[in-house]
């Protein structure tokens, strides 16, 4: 089973990241559930999304084990971690997560930066996360996650998005 | 069968209420299930439904009473507060027989309490949160598609028993998207409003009982005198202050439910051939208890688990047999400790009964699940 937990302030997009996620995993035949937590504001404070995949029905629908860990502030770094193993994958937004902790596994990335730099605006980065997260778990094959984007973003953004997936994926090695 | 698809808890509670046939949704937006009220804002002018968004929680609920009677299968929604505010006219729905789905996703309180966070704190307050004797049907789904088919059978059964049915949603199943097949509709079956089988001629009364103890009043506006009424009332509708009348009525109220208990007490066994040890477990917590029972039997414990869809009424049958066939039964719930005096008292002292409860706003882990049915096998083991 993969379990992995997106975290960031509410409103960076990272439900929607989890929730495409879960879908390109159903649609590969999968078994796929996402869940989430935030506080009662509707902008800013921590949020988190966790999806789990698996081939089998899930039970437990929560994260117990965290191999992937995504982290795009601070807050949401130190508020999410607990539980994190030393197996743990840390994948944080370089320049908004200074101390990234809980693992040896680190990877750094500038992801929002990376949005602002190519695409124009900072709008983009939970995909560029995404892929960065796709290439990272190999969850879900790329085209699938392409087909998911194109599925879930307007139209008209479609273009965009795949750059931002494109970019994502490729940012890491 | 449709094709797999990833799909929320609330999404699926209120397709299967449209599938079963419900056209009106009142109601007032609260998180967790703020979802039904978005699905069937969309989705019933679809249909030719109605969704309106009343002032406050208790006109949600009155304005679906009068759709009801109207003749529209009818739903609402709500979380804690709300479901706090509604529990009047749920007895006015009880006592005057109007068929209504009041679906309550549950969540941390009491008050306002933890908005966001997951609890079944509500399960006493489904039963007996409005005043008076009164029978209840309350089911509790466990995953994203028994969401649409225990929305289906509280539909179906709102409207046979011609009764208010509470759908206890939590905020884990409420909130968890996962895949789901749904039914096409001709595999569904629906009950159909039940009408008046006299004329006025052939001596109809609003409230005269049929076989099966459930009356069969007209809907407002088909040409029948209609007197609908909270008061204890006669077969009339009027208001009646006789002993016997009042007698009967509260009698019948209850029994034309309880005759059919059997039939409408929903649960699964898993693992129960061999088990010394029974998980009682329902809801968003019944998954994490079969997590844990899984693991516990890889680890060599007979357990076993009973997962309760129906939470009302009362499955006393079922729980009086288990006592029989186990030692000990555990009741994890994200409560207090609330259904765990229900089995406990239909187990009548055969097994021992063990309360997990939580409460911090956080849902059970597995690994809490198995460790208290290691402590009660070795307790039993004794």
């Amino acid at each position: 089973m993969k379990e992995i937990r997106l975290s960031g302030s509410g409103g960076q997009g990272l439900i929607t990241a989890g929730i495409i996620l879960a879908e390109a995993a159903i649609m590969e035949g999968k078994q796929a559930v996402q869940s989430q937590s935030y506080g009662p504001e509707a902008r800013g404070g921590s949020s988190k999304a966790e999806v789990l995949i698996d081939d089998h029905f899930i039970y437990h629908p929560k994260v117990v084990n965290p191999q992937i860990f995504l982290a795009m502030t601070q807050q949401a770094m130190d508020k999410y971690s607990h539980d994190l193993t030393p197996d743990s994958i840390v994948i944080v937004d370089e320049d908004l997560v200074q101390n990234p902790h809980g693992s040896e596994h680190i990877v750094k990335v500038p992801i929002t930066n990376l949005s602002v730099e190519h695409l124009g605006r900072d709008l983009f980065a939970n995909i560029i996360a995404l892929g960065l997260l796709v290439k990272v778990t190999g969850a879900v094959s790329f085209e699938t996650i392409q087909k998911a984007v194109a599925k879930r973003v307007p139209p008209a953004t479609v273009p965009k998005n795949m750059e931002a997936l494109r970019i994502g994926y490729e940012s890491i090695q | 069968m449709s094709e797999a698809r990833l799909m929320q808890g609330n999404e699926a509670c209120a397709e299967g209420a449209v599938a079963a046939g419900v056209r009106f949704f009142g109601g007032y937006p609260i998180t967790p299930s703020t979802e039904i009220a978005e699905y069937m804002a969309v989705n019933l002018p679809k249909v030719g439904g109605n969704f309106i968004q009343m002032e406050d929680e208790i006109a949600g609920i009155g304005v679906i009473l009068g759709a009801s009677l109207a003749g529209k299968k009818a739903l609402t929604a709500t979380s804690g507060p709300g479901f706090s505010l509604k529990q009047e006219l749920i007895g006015y729905a009880a006592i005057a027989e109007i068929p209504a789905v009041i679906v309550n996703v549950q969540r941390m309180g009491p008050s306002t309490g933890q908005p966001t966070s997951p609890a079944q704190a509500d399960i006493m307050q489904a039963r007996w949160g409005t005043h008076g004797d009164h029978p209840m049907i309350a089911l509790s789904p466990w995953t994203v598609r028994e969401s649409f088919d225990v929305a289906v059978k509280a539909v179906n059964y709102s409207e046979r028993f011609r009764t208010p049915v509470i759908i206890l949603l939590d905020e884990v199943v409420g909130h968890l998207r996962e895949r789901v097949e749904l039914p096409s509709a001709h595999e569904i079956e629906i009950y159909p409003r039940r009408m008046p089988n006299t004329t006025k001629a052939q001596g109809y009364k609003a409230y005269t009982p049929m076989e099966d103890l459930v009356p069969n009043p007209a809907n407002f506006g088909t040409g029948y005198r209609i007197h609908c009424t909270g008061l204890v009332h006669d077969e009339t509708g009027f208001p009646s202050g006789s002993p016997k009348v009042t007698e009967q009525t509260i009698h019948r109220l209850h029994e034309k439910i309880m005759r059919v208990q059997d039939e409408i007490t929903h649960y699964d066994e898993f693992f129960m051939d061999d088990a010394e040890i029974a998980v009682v477990a329902f809801g968003g917590t019944a998954r994490t208890a079969y997590a844990a029972v899984e693991a516990a039997r890889h680890a060599g414990q007979k357990v076993g688990m009973v997962r309760m869809m129906t939470i009302w009424p009362f499955a006393e049958n079922v729980m009086r047999n288990l006592a029989k066939r186990v030692k000990g039964i555990l009741v994890p719930e994200m409560n207090y400790g609330q259904y765990v005096y229900e089995v406990e008292r239909a187990a009548a002292a055969q097994a021992r009964v063990v309360s997990l409860p939580k409460y911090d706003a956080e849902v059970f882990t597995p690994d809490e699940i198995k460790q208290a049915i290691e402590k009660l096998a070795a307790e039993v083991a004794k």
